[in-house]
């Protein structure tokens, strides 16, 4: 430890004389471009400060020159979105149903505006491609459970599907024929093996006969004789390959013994009847809409 | 006697531990006890039998069994400065590293495909603060407090400050990271990030950190020499403030004292700008103040080299500390916190850019005239990745803070990559460093065991980190641009899950990076384990790894002259 100034060879510069465990400092001057930067860095803040709100006040702060805030700029944005929208969500507001497919402007807009809808709210269990799950229907094809008319999808998605906050909302059940008793276990069977055969799968045909019988009393009032399903009701088709709940054997014993049952909310309260529109516009155009 | 009192001391958790079980109706707390109590039988286990073979070593010693006696004398007979527990402190940094980077890859791993998450311990949203709490305080956390142990010695010419206190400090510590690991995995948290540990651990690591400053500040009172080594300025920075961020962060009131739950002393915008405060001066004090103590010592002693400029250093320093404490606004950029105090958070970031790089000028400059070691050394070769990839990541923060570039890149992946060029470049590269600088002389080796190993690792983390930020940069300007994609009509073109499935691709590649990294990760603890254990692999190429002083070196002609007096 020597408290001396030295010169360091290498660089031909003095050090402060200090020492710690062998490590000394050198007395380097601070660099020219980083101080300058530095400053440059304090002035644009001070240049910043005076133009944007910046000094805490008692009541409220410095506004700065610009006059400028977050939501004052958010507003601005809002509003010239809605400016440029007015005209388009007046003529929706006022057309019909039929009037919005029939005018191409209006289609368009109604489509684009009904797929960025669906995109934040439904999404979530139909899938960002619509193409749903299970035991969320897929809304690209042809089979709909409440019908596929495009006055019966806006219904649908404004009352939601056993929404309990809403009085109009699509409302049936399937009883719990295992569960409650209806069926014995054999007969749940056979009728398993009905709807196996309705759609075209591999099944046991003494036992699919057998099922019929149970099929045409207690299910066909619903799911019509030829297992086509009723709309009205809510009842899905049988009849064919897409499934809600799956379409295997077990899956169907499943669904009869306690059935599930899923629900939609009502979005008419939620986003107002200009977006439900245009969402039924966009369902409808996915490609089952009929 | 150490071992003794970490017997006792293990003995006394333990109890407490099982009273919390008794008393307790609070399922989650008995859980967490049980976890808890089983790690301290474990330990109890270890620190037995480390107590017994210290005896029998002592026995064998005063028996004159001299073969036997010698080869095992414990490294602290004799030893000028209290280096056991900076021992202990390296294994443990090498030990969570590890821990806390495979963590890391698996909550990538989770990230690229969700089916990975294991509910529920296992999910993302457990492990992910167990990831960062791993790597920040389990892993930064030990590298810091070992280094400053090791460091505020060196440089004082004193041992350290109040018998047994820094061994609270450690075990405290260790006792700690136990807590907060097992109270995430069974989902106890406060929901404060990087702050999640709840009432209980935060009175307990409050204590731990209370007991560290004493230690500190004791050992610098009680220095020989005249004057305060700038590396402890700057970790006495971080611990002084890292005790005031704790301590204001995690007010809250407990809703029972034998119950996990308590709630926060804040709310609204303010509960989020205290967060912020906090979090962002986890990252200024925690991850840059003190790991710039440890390049001020560690970097002039690998390169054999003065410090560049001792007035940058004071100028920097007090900058530093000065600005930092205010950007932390800049994380609510564009949220409900009002217009002046995202202004103050943005400009107080950008002033903050030259102060940042004071530290890096300093560690760099430091290597004129040695700059040739690069060739050799790949220990020295680390340091000065790290550097190059603190400067890149202090400059890319203030860019962050603008308000415009922060429109885009908040909330996005982007932030991530940043994140990680920090811990993995700066914090992790000069953590390796330093663990592969103390090994070698903490254990009275000649040599680290493989300096081949030492490049593969270097080479492993660079490309690593290099994968990791770079994809990173894709991802999060992806998701910044898909995220405010408009149609002509004005709607949005995209929802949330389109600009997941869109990553998906950058996510995988970010795991590869992290894996790499692990593996470098684990070379390291491989390579230290060998070399506590005693013995070489590879020959050696360099002369720069492990000598104690220049007296040793035998570099190119001229670099080791050192100073002439002047007359």
């Amino acid at each position: 430890m020597s408290d001396e100034r030295q010169i360091d060879e290498l660089s031909g510069v003095e050090t402060t004389g200090h020492e710690w465990d062998g490590i000394k400092e050198l007395n380097n001057p601070l660099p020219r471009w980083w101080l300058w930067i530095f400053y440059a860095t304090i002035a644009f803040s001070i240049g910043y400060m005076v133009w944007f709100p910046a000094i805490p006040l008692l009541n409220g702060n410095t506004p700065g020159l610009s006059g400028e805030t977050n939501r004052g700029k958010l507003q601005e944005e809002l509003a010239a979105v809605a400016q440029q929208r007015d005209g388009m969500y007046a003529k929706l507001e006022a057309a019909s149903l039929d009037e919005i497919r029939q005018d191409p402007d209006m289609l368009r807009f109604a489509v684009a505006g009904g797929e960025s809808l669906f995109k934040v709210n439904c999404s979530q269990c139909h899938g960002s491609g619509a193409q749903g799950g299970p035991g969320y229907p897929n809304l690209n094809d042809d089979d709909w459970i409440w019908g596929g008319e495009l006055e019966i999808i806006l219904d649908t998605i404004a009352h939601g599907v056993r929404a309990e906050e809403d009085d109009d909302t699509r409302f049936g059940e399937m009883p719990a024929f295992g569960r409650d008793e209806f069926l014995d276990g054999a007969q749940i069977n056979q009728v398993a093996e009905f709807v196996l055969k309705l759609s075209g799968q591999p099944h046991d045909s003494a036992a699919a006969d057998q099922g019929q019988t149970i099929f045409e009393d207690e299910c066909s009032a619903c799911h019509g004789n030829d297992g086509q399903g009723d709309p009205v009701a809510g009842a899905p088709a049988l009849n064919d390959a897409l499934w809600l709940y799956g379409g295997s054997k077990a899956d169907i014993v499943a669904q009869v013994n306690l059935p599930k049952h899923g629900v939609m909310p009502a979005w008419e309260p939620r986003l107002g009847s200009l977006a439900v529109k245009q969402l039924a516009v966009y369902v409808h155009g996915l490609g089952g809409g009929q | 006697m150490k071992s003794g009192f970490l017997t006792l001391v293990i003995a006394a958790l333990a109890v407490l531990a099982l009273g919390a079980v008794a008393r307790s109706s609070d399922p989650l707390l008995v859980q967490q006890a049980v976890l808890v109590g089983a790690v301290l039988v474990l330990a109890l286990v270890f620190a037995v039998r480390g107590t017994a073979k210290e005896m029998s070593n002592d026995t064998l010693a005063k028996s004159g069994w001299q073969g036997v006696a010698k080869k095992n004398t414990p490294l602290w007979v004799n030893e000028k400065y209290s280096d056991t527990v900076v021992r202990y402190g390296v294994v443990a940094t090498a030990f969570w590293g590890v821990v806390g980077l495979l963590v890391g890859v698996v909550v990538a791993l989770q990230l690229a495909w969700p089916q990975f998450n294991i509910e529920p311990w296992l999910n993302f949203g457990r492990l992910r603060p167990l990831h960062t709490s791993a790597v920040i305080f389990a892993f930064g956390g030990n590298a810091l407090i070992m280094s400053s142990f090791y460091v505020v010695q060196r440089t004082t010419g004193a041992r350290l400050f109040g018998g047994i206190l820094p061994w609270f400090v450690f075990w405290g510590y260790q006792f700690f990271i136990v807590l907060a690991a097992t109270g995430y995995i069974l989902g106890i948290t406060q929901g404060r990030e990087y702050a999640e540990p709840e009432w209980y651990v935060d009175l307990w690591i409050t204590i731990v950190w209370v007991a560290y400053l004493l230690v500190f500040l004791g050992t610098l009172f009680k220095r020989k020499e005249p004057h305060i080594y700038v590396a402890n300025w700057f970790y006495l920075a971080f611990i002084v403030t890292v005790a005031m961020l704790h301590v204001v962060n995690n007010l809250a009131v407990p809703v029972s004292f034998v119950g996990i739950k308590s709630y926060s002393a804040f709310a609204g915008v303010q509960d989020a700008l205290v967060q912020w405060w906090y979090g962002h001066n986890a990252v200024g004090f925690f991850l840059t103040a003190g790991f710039l103590g440890m390049m001020y010592y560690f970097v002039p002693k690998q390169a054999n080299r003065p410090v560049y400029s001792y007035r940058l250093s004071i100028i920097h320093f007090w900058a530093l500390i000065f600005l930092y404490i205010w950007a932390g606004p800049h994380h609510l950029h564009y949220t409900a916190l009002p217009d002046w105090a995202q202004t103050l958070g943005m400009v107080f970031s950008i002033m903050l850019w030259m102060p940042s790089w004071g530290g890096m000028i300093n560690g760099l400059m430091t290597l004129s005239g040695a700059w040739h070691k690069l060739r050799t050394d790949p220990i020295l070769r680390m340091f000065v990745l790290s550097i190059a990839f603190y400067g890149m990541s202090t400059f890319e923060g203030p860019v962050m803070s603008i308000k415009s570039v922060n429109s885009l890149s908040h909330y996005t992946d982007w932030t991530i990559g940043h994140v990680h060029s920090g811990a993995l470049g700066w914090v992790g590269m000069i953590s390796f460093g330093v663990i592969y600088f103390l090994t070698p002389r903490l254990w009275n080796r000649s040599r680290l065991y493989s300096m081949r190993l030492v490049n593969w690792h270097l080479w492993l983390a660079t490309i690593g980190i290099v994968i990791y930020a770079a994809v990173m940069w894709v991802a999060g300007i992806t998701q910044g641009l898909m995220w405010r994609e408009y149609d002509p009509q004005g709607f949005l073109v995209n929802s949330f899950i389109d600009t997941v499935s869109a990553l998906h691709p950058e996510y995988v590649m970010r795991m590869v990076g992290g894996l790499l990294y692990l593996l470098g990760g684990l070379l390291m603890a491989f390579n230290v384990f060998m070399t506590i254990r005693g013995g070489a692999w590879d020959q050696q190429e360099d002369g720069g790894s492990t000598q104690q002083t220049d007296a040793s070196a035998a570099p190119v002609a001229g670099a080791g002259a050192g100073n002439a007096a002047i007359a």
